[in-house]
């Protein structure tokens, strides 16, 4: 499998990554390159094997369900950009 | 044409846990905004989700009370989208291996039972909420409702009409709140219902291509929307229009559904696991502790009602609507020996006195103690219903017992037949036209006798010896 151009562009666009005309050509071929990979990878036969979705074969630690946070607004928005009656202002966003 | 609807619904359910799900930050309703937007919530560089355990036990208190599959193994999965109420750039979700998978609920569509299938219901974290108005043009951002946990419950497209969608929603949020999982406050977003939507024509087997309507958060605009809606898709197909699969919004003030502007690529979420949480497994001890500690469900307790105290099974299913409702009945049941009586109190007199004045059975100013006195008097003929009315107001308006309002008032009904005779006597002397009207056939003249005698005791006569000793009397 190999991607396009059009297929970078569209991922670029989905992840927020500007990537300009002059680069595609370098980022598909960056991208391909992990796909040959992956491409090696699944030739690999995997038959009888569970999928695993993380590295170690361990599980979650719970926490008990319990306040535990103060409020730290006024920290956390000290480096906010722009805020009003306690919200953050990010351009407007209708859908 | 005739036309067939078909609709499944996914109804967004927030757990009622004290924090929230990766976080320890509050999940309080109505806060300041940002106040309860942790560190976590608002995707600070090198931040880690740690998971909530109430939010995994009250998942499966969901499955088992929907005679689920509880997947034992759960993995998180990141559901990739931007947008600024989401600060991280991904929901995380649960997209493989749902927590709870293969459930069904019962439905009751007038005399009518069915079964509805429940698809999934898997854990995640609600966003925060945009404000788009009087920022001059920019949109504002609480994050305080970002990383609340939700279920999200996704049923089969099993419903075919909007009274089953409704009804299917209701059982839904009767089994979410008698469970404890869920304080069910529709207006506070606590359980937000999207409904899909389609027609195709009759006997056809692929369904036709659905509309997806979002969050409805009342069980009226659930309806009207899904109404619309069906008869805008048959009124489009019938003018030789298409349906485009979308999403649209109801609007509460118009009554109609209208699409929502969808952004470009919008449905691919690219979902892969969250490296950041481990897989959470659950024990069979977990499950059984579950187990244990469960209430009896609503249909359990229904059928209950109907074998031990003889109400039809229509009360049996008014009294389990909430869990507070069906034990106030149970206690003046039981301690009345009146099932019938005390189903006929609850869903008539108190459901609509607590109806008219905008409250709940919780907030009852009657106890099930108060009630069941008022019901002991009935049961033994010291009051007759017309007393019984009175006796209950003043229930109502005060906290004597019943016994206590009917030796202040006087409002012991008379069953005493010398009592009643002279009574009798005195109202037939008196209206002899009634008499003779009665005696020339006309049935209704006794209604006017009896009124008489009523009136002269004070509605306190015992209605039914009457009527008996005027028969008598009339027939002499």
């Amino acid at each position: 499998m190999s991607l396009t151009h059009q297929d970078v562009a569209r991922i670029a666009r989905l992840a927020r990554i500007a990537v300009t005309e002059d680069e595609i050509a370098a980022t598909s071929e960056k991208l391909n390159g992990i796909f040959g990979l992956i491409e090696e990878m699944q030739a690999v036969n995997t038959d009888g094997i569970e999928p695993m979705a993380h590295p170690q074969d361990v599980f979650l630690r719970l926490r008990e369900d319990a306040v535990t946070e103060p409020n730290r607004r006024e920290a956390f928005q000290s480096v906010a950009p722009q805020v009003e009656k306690g919200l953050f202002l990010v351009p407007k966003v209708i859908e | 044409m005739k036309w067939e609807v078909v609709i499944g619904l996914e109804v967004h359910v927030q757990l009622n846990t004290v924090s929230k799900i990766f976080s320890g930050a509050s999940t309080a309703f109505g806060a300041e905004p940002n106040t309860q937007a942790s560190a976590v919530e608002l995707a600070f560089p090198g931040v880690l989700p740690v998971m909530n355990r109430a939010v995994v036990e009250k998942a499966i208190r969901l499955g088992l009370a929907l005679d689920a599959t509880i997947n034992r193994k759960n993995v998180f999965a990141r559901k990739n989208y931007f947008y600024p109420d989401l600060p991280k750039g991904y929901q995380i979700s649960q997209m493989e291996q749902p927590i709870v998978e293969h459930g069904r609920l019962a439905i009751q569509v007038g005399e009518a039972e069915k079964v509805i299938r429940v698809t999934r219901a898997h854990m995640e974290e609600d966003a925060g909420k945009s404000l788009h108005e009087d920022f001059h043009g920019m949109t504002g951002i609480d994050l305080n409702r970002a990383g609340t946990p939700l279920l999200e419950v996704v049923s089969e497209p099993d419903m075919r009409s909007p009274e089953e969608a409704v009804a299917y929603a209701r059982a839904l949020h009767t089994l979410v709140t008698w469970l404890g999982i869920c304080d069910g406050n529709m207006q506070e977003g606590s359980f937000r219902v999207d409904a899909n939507v389609s027609v195709r024509p009759f006997g056809q087997a692929e369904f036709g291509t659905r509309r997806e309507i979002k969050n409805l958060n009342s069980f009226r605009f659930l309806e009207q929307a899904i109404k619309y809606e069906i008869q805008w898709q048959i009124d489009t197909l019938e003018d030789g229009g298409r349906i485009q699969q979308a999403t649209v919004l109801f609007d509460p003030d118009t009554g109609e559904t209208r699409m929502m502007r969808s952004k470009e690529d919008a449905h691919d979420y690219r979902y892969f696991p969250d490296p950041d949480l481990l897989p959470v497994h659950i024990s069979e001890a977990q499950i059984e502790a579950v187990r244990a500690a469960m209430p009896e469900l609503p249909d359990a307790m229904k059928n209950r009602f109907v074998a031990l105290f003889g109400v039809s099974a229509y009360d049996a299913a008014l009294l389990t609507t909430s869990r507070a409702t069906a034990m106030f009945f149970e206690a003046v049941a039981s301690a009345s020996g009146q099932g019938k009586l005390a189903a006929n109190w609850v869903n008539g007199e108190i459901a609509a006195r607590l109806n008219r004045e905008g409250k709940d059975i919780a907030e009852c100013p009657i106890s099930a103690e108060r009630l069941t006195g008022l019901i002991v008097r009935i049961a033994d003929n010291t009051l007759s219903s017309k007393l019984a009315k009175q006796v209950f107001d003043a229930l109502w308006e005060s906290d004597l017992s019943a016994d206590a309002i009917i030796e202040r008032d006087g409002l012991k009904q008379v069953s005493d037949t010398g009592a009643i005779e002279k009574m009798v006597e005195e109202a037939i002397a008196a209206n002899p036209k009634a008499v003779e009207e009665f005696r020339a056939g006309k049935e209704k003249a006794l209604n006017a006798l009896a009124g008489q005698v009523m009136k002269a005791s004070k509605g306190k006569a015992n209605p039914a010896q009457v009527q008996e000793i005027l028969r008598n009397k009339l027939a002499g």
